[in-house]
């Protein structure tokens, strides 16, 4: 997947996670925690959703790479390459 | 020849789960979504665990549970289970406390309590957002030693009775003490103080039955009278269980059986390090507790006396105190027609903590009477506030730790699982047994019905990562 593949599926599973929150916006460098409003159980939902639909492994101690996009980004990409 | 419970299941499951409290029907449910094969094995014959009710002649219906959750339990709700459960989570209206130190009605929010502390307790606003913003930024992970009492003597010094208001409600939830580590405190109070406290309307008995409904949707399949002796081992690794003498080949087990029944009675200290076992032995079980069901007959009725009532005669706070046998604190659950629409019915549920050892040495005999004078002495309390209610009530009847102890299987009674130690012990197992998880309320913060649905959520990402993980073996 390209860098931009990632970014819309990462989107989508916000989306889902947050429906009442509005994604369209999002600024790449601002935390996804402040902007969206989400807790640590939506950030499980993000890893667990990750595993379900592309199946990437986040194992606990890298939960902080998913803290904004770009960080999300830089993770992701060489897992889902 | 005795029915047998297991009849239909399958030859082999990726996950079993063992018991049905909230937190093993919450992972079962994830995992059985995901498209896993998951059974649940439950020694009793109603699903719940805890958040439990017995329902008696006349229509009476004695929740142990209900009251009340922090806000929080309907997001969980809406994604781990479904809309409709969610839909019937409503806030209750108000919370009282009368006691020789103060008395008042609150909503118990952030907003009513910086209000109550501001104009009742004389608190400067800053000492109050001060306190508010310490207890919200405690973490589970970063434990520095301090306790509960040293942290509300820190903020309010020398302030018992706004220690009294503070603690109680969160002692009633989770059987904490002051001597508990002040970031359980801090992460629980902040929990309720966000939104306040939640019911779901309808009873307990409603949302597990829809819980079930949503379980067998999900393809999980669900057996009571179903005993587990023994989660069996091929390799170090989780292989199966023995269940009614019977063996189930599973990938995976998630206990949701009492921490220290898993690891010595389920799996056997001898599979565990030698550090492990000592320190799952140190883990601490919280207090028992004691509830007095009192359920009017039917047409008749009591004044608004709040959802949730602390009352104490005690003029000074401590922990000790609560769960003593010579009971000086009670919290009245009130539920009113409301709580499950249509009945017409009230009640009242009673609550104290409770002391294991003090009911366990006692002789069967000396057992019945002590239920007896449990159960005059909360008539007696309640009949303070409501002075005619005896000649009203159509059924009376007490749950103590004994119990629970029958009907859970937990150790000792313990209501609300394990002092803060047993989460670290809890997360740790999987580690000594690869395919072994525990589920339920351990270490205070995964305690009450939120915290175990939460637990159940976590772990159920840790199992299916492991089947992911492991499906070419």
């Amino acid at each position: 997947m390209t860098r931009e593949e990632i970014r819309k599926a990462i989107i989508d599973i916000l989306a889902d996670i947050a429906p009442d929150e509005d994604t369209s916006g999002l600024k790449d460098d601002v935390g996804l925690r402040d902007q969206l409003g989400l807790d640590s159980m939506d950030f499980l939902d993000i890893v667990m959703e990750l595993r379900k639909r592309y199946n990437v492994e986040v194992p606990s101690p890298d939960y902080p790479q998913l803290a904004t996009m770009t960080s999300c980004l830089n993770y992701l990409s060489p897992k889902m390459a | 020849m005795p029915k047998d419970q297991l009849k239909g299941i399958q030859d082999e499951y990726d996950v079993v789960v063992i018991g049905s409290g909230l937190a093993g029907l919450t992972c079962a449910n994830i995992l059985g979504r995901m498209g896993r094969r998951v059974l649940i094995l439950e020694h009793h014959y109603q699903l719940g665990g805890m958040a439990t009710w017995f329902k008696r002649k006349r229509g009476h219906i004695f929740d142990i549970s209900l009251h009340g959750f922090p806000h929080g339990m309907v997001k969980s709700c809406k994604r781990y289970w479904n809309d409709d459960i969610a839909s019937r989570i409503e806030p209750i209206r108000g919370i009282r406390f009368d006691n020789p130190q103060f008395s008042f009605e609150t909503t118990y929010d952030r907003k009513d309590f910086t209000r109550i502390l501001m104009e009742r307790f004389q608190q400067p606003k800053e000492r109050v957002e001060d306190f508010f913003d310490k207890a919200r930024s405690f973490n589970f992970y970063d434990d520095d030693g301090t306790t509960t009492g040293q942290f509300l003597e820190r903020c309010f010094p020398g302030r018992n009775d706004v220690h009294h208001l503070l603690m109680e409600p969160i002692a009633y939830a989770n059987g904490s003490t002051l001597a508990d580590p002040a970031l359980t405190f801090g992460i629980v109070f902040s929990n309720f103080m966000s939104k306040g406290v939640y019911i779901f309307k309808g009873g307990t008995d409603l949302m597990i039955g829809l819980m079930k409904k949503e379980l067998i949707e999900n393809g999980v399949d669900i057996r009571i009278y179903s005993d587990v002796q023994q989660v069996q081992l091929a390799g170090g690794k989780v292989a199966g269980v023995v269940c009614n003498g019977r063996p189930i080949k599973c990938k995976s087990v998630v206990s949701n059986a009492n921490l220290k029944v898993t690891i010595q009675h389920l799996i056997g200290e001898e599979h565990f390090a030698p550090e492990f076992v000592e320190s799952a032995r140190r883990v601490r079980l919280s207090s028992s507790s004691c509830q007095v069901y009192m359920g009017l007959k039917a047409g008749e009725s009591f004044e608004y006396l709040g959802d949730l009532f602390f009352t104490s005669t005690l003029d000074h706070f401590d922990s000790v105190a609560l769960c003593a046998k010579d009971v000086t604190s009670r919290t009245f659950s009130c539920y009113y027609p409301d709580t499950r629409p249509g009945s017409g019915r009230y009640s009242i549920v009673s609550s104290t903590n409770a002391n294991w050892e003090d009911w366990a040495t006692l002789s069967e005999d000396a057992y019945e009477a002590e239920k007896a004078k449990l159960i005059e002495e909360t008539i007696l309390a309640l009949e303070r506030y409501l002075p005619d209610i005896r000649g009203k009530l159509d059924w009376i009847e007490a749950a103590t730790p004994g119990t629970f102890s029958r009907y859970t299987k937990t150790m000792q009674g313990a209501t609300f699982g394990t002092k803060f130690e047993g989460l670290g012990v809890s997360k740790g197992i999987p580690e000594q047994v690869p395919g072994m998880w525990h589920a339920g309320s351990v270490g205070i913060i995964m305690s009450g019905w939120l915290g175990t649905i939460n637990y159940g959520v976590i772990v159920s990402n840790e199992v299916d990562s492991y089947l992911s993980r492991n499906k070419a073996v």
